[in-house]
């Protein structure tokens, strides 16, 4: 069973490797293990024998007007099948139009357009996984002409192609700052049902507009609100495979391991009221 | 409505937003985190790709460079770990002040080759046992298949791979340097990319391998660049380096 995990930075690989802690498990990126061989899939195979594995990709663009790349799909496939992780993951953006390839999770209106769009996309994505994927609800910086509920939307997703949410509570509390509503009254609107994973991760305000404009950064340890956020969805929803993301300012990986472990005793506490959720198997 | 190969080219400064509905996106003060994320992206990526690079010329120039190329080369594939192949060593070769520079262009190509073999198809590397066996006759028609992972250049005119070594290595960096000519192999036999100095006769033998020759005709093309060769001193040494993955008998009249 999942509880809490960490991201896996290059340099704490052979650390990774070596931990022990109830329920742990790691999570990468995809697109850096897409190789045809060396030792970044010798590596990825050795921490396979030790940890559970979540393959997070961060570049199929399943919100793209463009059609998925039908070679990177493949590619993905065949790291799926290598290392048969307990959890694969997409978010709701896009990143590649008109043959270029930009790496950011870009914006789109959500429309009904969009939505099928994204179904056959989500769709396609697990016929050649052979499995369900979770997708991530994005950061929100800007102010678009939406004609969808947000939550709405993604319940819609689930339902027509059996997709589950990885709910990133960092993004949903700096989305609220930025467009102005109530984080925890957003995520008390998530049917508890939807997601399967959660992630959590630090942010920084912007340098010109302060706290108007929070940005997901990702290299600052994860903000007491965020916490807040954590701790009373899982009392709501009980626990669920918990991840805490780091990816700039990244330190030594025992610090990494003492926030895992704060998530872990919120995980703990949720489990006293619920059973731990097992991760879709693969 | 805006399609999305229209918001890449604002992001990227290539054209001002010219409908109401870019506009309205563009002016936003948030629309700058994701121009600001996309360029970090970029130079972060070629940051890491090229890292003998950045270390010869410093970090504030080489992401001021990086800045410039990422604008006008954007990225094309998702995985990252290819971005600046093959445009960004020419890129860096054709910026002002990098023109006293001649070597950073055949620096950064070393840091292609690094790359291409620390990712590449894992494979056994030749066991000089397997050659032992074959009479002489026998040997000059094998077909000497180049393990996925070697990767060699030749620099006629400066002294690159001492460079680029001692960038990637952070050692010996302050020494005296010989400008001479200089040939580097890279392979990875098992699991770290190793590399060693390569004479231009054995770039010769093994471009001739690599492109389908025999034994005795990339022996040929080593002899023609350096009559003095000793080629059983270039064949142990390339064996015992595990650049190749496997022999096989050349048949007469096979097309190759």
């Amino acid at each position: 069973m999942l509880a809490a995990g960490l991201g896996l930075k290059p340099e704490h690989f052979e650390e990774a490797l070596q931990a022990r802690a109830p329920g742990l498990w790691f999570e990468v990126h995809a697109e850096n293990y897409l190789v045809a061989g060396g030792p970044r899939l010798a590596w990825m195979d050795a921490m396979r024998e030790q940890h559970p594995l979540s393959l997070h990709g961060v570049s199929l663009s399943l919100a793209g007007e463009d059609p998925l790349d039908a070679a990177h799909l493949k590619a993905l496939a065949g790291l799926v099948r290598r290392l048969e992780p307990s959890l694969v993951s997409e978010h709701l953006a896009w990143s590649r139009a008109g043959g270029h390839y930009l790496p950011d999770l870009l914006p789109f209106e959500r429309t009904t357009v969009t939505l099928h769009r994204l179904c056959d996309r989500i769709e396609q994505t697990q016929e050649a996984l052979g499995r369900p994927i979770a997708v991530e609800n994005p950061s929100h910086y800007l102010a678009l002409a939406h004609e969808w509920d947000e939550i709405d939307f993604i319940v819609e997703l689930a339902e027509r192609t059996g997709c589950t949410l990885l709910l990133d509570l960092n993004n949903v509390y700096l989305s609220a700052n930025n467009l102005g509503y109530d984080a925890a009254a957003w995520i008390d609107r998530v049917p508890a049902d939807l997601v399967s994973q959660l992630h959590l991760a630090g942010h920084s305000s912007d340098p010109t507009l302060g706290a108007a404009l929070l940005i997901d950064s990702h290299d600052a340890p994860v903000a007491p609100a965020v916490w807040q956020l954590f701790e009373h969805f899982v009392q709501r929803a009980g626990p669920r495979p918990s991840l805490i993301e780091r990816d700039g300012n990244v330190p030594a990986f025992a610090e990494l391991m003492a926030e895992r472990e704060l998530a872990q005793t919120v995980l703990e506490a949720g489990t006293q009221r619920l059973p731990l959720i097992e991760a879709t198997a693969a | 409505m805006t399609t999305q190969a229209q918001l890449v080219r604002v992001l990227l400064g290539a054209v001002a937003p010219d409908s109401t509905a870019l506009r309205a996106l563009a002016d936003q003060p948030a629309f700058a985190v994701y121009r600001n994320t996309v360029i970090k992206g970029c130079v972060d990526a070629l940051e890491a790709n090229f890292p003998a690079v950045a270390r010869l010329v410093g970090q504030q120039w080489f992401r001021d460079a990086a800045r410039t190329f990422a604008l006008e080369y954007p990225p094309t594939d998702a995985c990252l770990l290819r971005y600046g192949d093959p445009d960004f060593p020419a890129f860096l070769a054709g910026i002002p002040t990098a023109a006293q520079l001649e070597y950073l262009e055949g620096v950064a190509q070393l840091d292609v080759l690094w790359r291409a073999s620390h990712t590449a198809t894992d494979a056994p590397a030749l066991d000089a046992a397997v050659l032992a066996q074959f009479s002489p006759e026998q040997l000059a028609a094998q077909v000497l298949q180049p393990h996925p992972s070697a990767r060699w250049a030749w620099f006629a005119h400066q002294p690159v791979p001492t460079l680029w070594s001692r960038s990637r290595t952070r050692e010996n960096e302050g020494e005296e340097l010989a400008w001479q000519a200089e040939g580097l192999l890279l392979v990875r036999p098992t699991s770290a990319v190793r590399w060693q100095p390569l004479s231009q006769a054995r770039c010769a033998f093994l471009d001739a391998c690599a492109g389908g020759e025999t034994v005795a005709a990339a022996a040929t093309a080593a002899l023609q660049t350096d009559p003095e060769t000793d080629l059983a001193a270039l064949l142990g040494e390339l064996l015992l380096a595990g650049t190749f993955t496997s022999a096989s008998a050349h048949l007469p009249g096979e097309f190759r």
